[in-house]
């Protein structure tokens, strides 16, 4: 160590009125109600007047795909980090709850906002049934089998030409109008983001966490595995579930389109950039990947290069995201000291 | 007779499939979820080797496999290794890398039926009366010819032996002196360039695509889980049960129930026995 060459390193430290908000202090002042609730209002609020500031219907149309993203991105987060099973298959939840919504609509007649409630629940319940044999299993089964559902059902869905085979179900009601489209979805992300949160931090989040960090003190503790496994899949499928039916009725259309890789591709990288582990960070990811998205529609299969490449370099060299980065800079100051 | 026949041919081609992934899977616990993509990358740099440039069709082959054996080093090398041991990064980071290739054959405009390899030998032969292109029976041959190889190069060869001893027990072997990292290159590059093998064997019976990518890579998975993930001989083992099964399928139900199994075979494996038939991770482990 020499002495003409001063050794340093940067410190980090919370800032003092994080420190003070932690506690119920924060109810005594302005300003400590403030830092912990502005956060929270700019993305509300900006989220509910974004289809009031929309240039056209193309990109009010945007607005519903973010939001069906970000309701993937969601799940994929909650399952990735909070429970330590990686999807890769986004595109298997968006099939199964859109092929059962359209079902509903086009077969049964009923209306949309009751399909697509059935939809999420029935197709949460059959995903949750048909990922429960790798449920009790540790390391890549997980992955492996939803890499292959979406595949799997596309392609058999084309041989037996079932459910209107490759020409697709058509003619779908669409919802009662674009307003409410828009606000449903939007009240159905900030819904479940905000649940989600809240899931995490309860007794049955707890757990779900422990299932991650070390499963066998999970056991240990008399609980079963796989239960939780199940419920927490469960609820992410859901999420997924309830993103199709709302795509096959925004598109009045349900085809093979749906377990198209996008849906499986997108929604990581989403989580990788807005920052894994947050569930506000898919959210974020969404709102900026998703219009580069449209804006590069003419490209093609090449925008699935393009988040693949993104998520890669994410992963390697970033692999915190922006919204780890941005708390970061928001409760706690750096400074240089000397060593 | 039919069964048997076809049933065997089938068999040898899921083996090559699943052999690279099992390797690289045995020996650095990398899901290498981008081996199809090297099965096409393989496929599309023969065709450019031997129509493009018109060179050899042997020659060709050899600089494709070695082509690929590098990409999957220099993939492993720049990329992967920085995301070893982190289960969820390696799944995505060689997820992206493959479905980033793949795509990117697609946009290129490599589709469509223009792309194919010519066989190795034209022409058929009748056997117990059911008609066998050579092709297809030199491919049997060089399959076994593998398996073999690798038997005697896993157990009769300095890096073979490295390489089995890191899948067996890395920390012993890092003590031993093995250097892991190199290893799980050596290992990566052997993988790729087996994957390419299966490609440039398999792909003159049919045309080059880019959905080939998707397939080869949910069976060489299929067959490595019912084999029991990470064992070799496990997944020479299930191929021939799921390429005898396949067949089965074929003759008695129909062509479009073929992927079905696969995905049974994996569910059945999992609900079962979750190690595989010849799994050498203790139960265990496996099932928390």
């Amino acid at each position: 160590m020499g002495t003409e060459q001063e050794q340093r390193r940067k410190e980090r430290l919370d800032r003092g009125i994080k420190v003070r908000s932690d506690g119920l202090y924060a109810l005594m002042s302005w300003r400590e109600l403030s830092y912990l609730t502005v956060p929270r209002m700019v993305l509300i609020v900006g989220f509910l007047i974004l289809p009031l500031i929309m240039p056209s219907m193309y990109w009010e149309r945007v607005i519903s795909i973010v939001c069906i993203y970000a309701l993937l991105a969601i799940s994929f987060d909650f399952m990735a980090h909070f429970l330590g099973l990686v999807s890769l298959g986004g595109a298997f939840f968006i099939g199964v709850g859109g092929y059962i919504s359209a079902v509903l609509n086009h077969s049964l007649g009923l209306p949309p906002l009751v399909s697509i409630a059935v939809s999420t629940i029935v197709g949460a319940l059959i995903c949750t049934l048909v990922l429960l044999p790798c449920l009790p299993l540790r390391g890549v089964y997980f992955a492996i089998v939803t890499l292959m559902y979406p595949l799997f059902l596309a392609r058999l869905i084309e041989a037996l030409n079932i459910l209107g085979g490759t020409d697709g179900i058509m003619g779908l009601d669409s919802f009662p109008g674009r307003w409410i489209e828009q606000y449903f979805m939007i009240l159905m992300v900030l819904g479940f983001l905000f649940g989600m949160r809240r899931l995490v931090n309860t007794d049955l989040g707890l757990v779900l966490r422990a299932v991650k960090d070390n499963d066998q003190a999970v056991r240990a503790s008399g609980m079963s595995i796989t239960f939780y496994k199940a419920i927490a899949v469960f609820i992410a499928s859901a999420m997924g579930c309830l993103g199709g039916a709302c795509l096959v009725h925004i598109y009045m259309w349900a085809g093979i389109s749906l377990f198209a890789l996008d849906f499986s591709i997108l929604p990581i990288a989403a989580t990788v950039i807005g920052g894994s582990g947050t569930l506000v960070g898919p959210l974020l990811g969404c709102l900026i990947l998703v219009p580069i998205s449209e804006l590069l529609r003419a490209f093609g299969t090449l925008r699935i290069v393009f988040y693949s490449l993104i998520l890669v370099g994410f992963i390697v060299l970033r692999s915190e995201g922006l919204m780890v980065y941005g708390q970061r800079k928001y409760h706690q100051f750096e400074r240089w000291v000397r060593v | 007779m039919e069964i048997l026949i076809y049933g065997l041919i089938n068999s040898v081609n899921l083996a090559l499939i699943a052999l690279g992934f099992a390797l690289v899977y045995g020996i650095s616990r990398l899901p290498n979820f981008a081996h199809g993509a090297l099965y096409v990358v393989s496929g599309f740099i023969t065709w450019t080797f031997l129509r493009r440039l018109e060179l050899n069709y042997l020659l060709s082959i050899v600089l494709a496999l070695v082509i690929v054996g590098i990409v999957g080093a220099l993939i492993y090398r720049f990329v992967l290794i920085r995301v070893r041991g982190m289960a969820i990064s390696e799944i995505i980071a060689s997820y992206a890398i493959g479905l980033a290739i793949l795509e990117g054959f697609r946009w290129c405009g490599f589709k469509g039926l223009t792309y194919t390899l010519p066989v190795f030998v034209p022409g058929s032969v009748l056997i117990f009366g059911i008609p066998v292109d050579y092709h297809r029976m030199l491919v049997v041959g060089i399959g076994a010819a593998i398996v073999a190889f690798l038997w005697f190069f896993t157990h009769y060869t300095r890096i073979g032996l490295a390489l089995r001893g890191m899948a067996q027990d890395e920390r012993a072997a890092l003590m031993l002196g093995i250097d892991s990292d190199l290893m799980a290159v050596v290992a990566m590059a052997f993988g790729s360039a087996l994957a390419g093998l299966a490609a440039v064997l398999l792909l003159p019976l049919g045309n080059i695509v880019v959905e080939a990518g998707y397939n080869i890579l949910v069976l060489a998975i299929s067959v490595c889980i019912v084999g029991g993930l990470g064992s070799w001989m496990g997944a020479v083992l299930a191929a021939f049960l799921i390429g005898f099964a396949q067949i089965l399928t074929v003759v008695y139900l129909g062509a479009h129930y073929q992927m079905v199994v696969a995905l049974l075979a994996i569910i059945l494996t999992l609900i079962v026995r979750p190690s595989g038939l010849f799994g050498r991770q203790k139960e265990l482990e496996e099932r928390v």
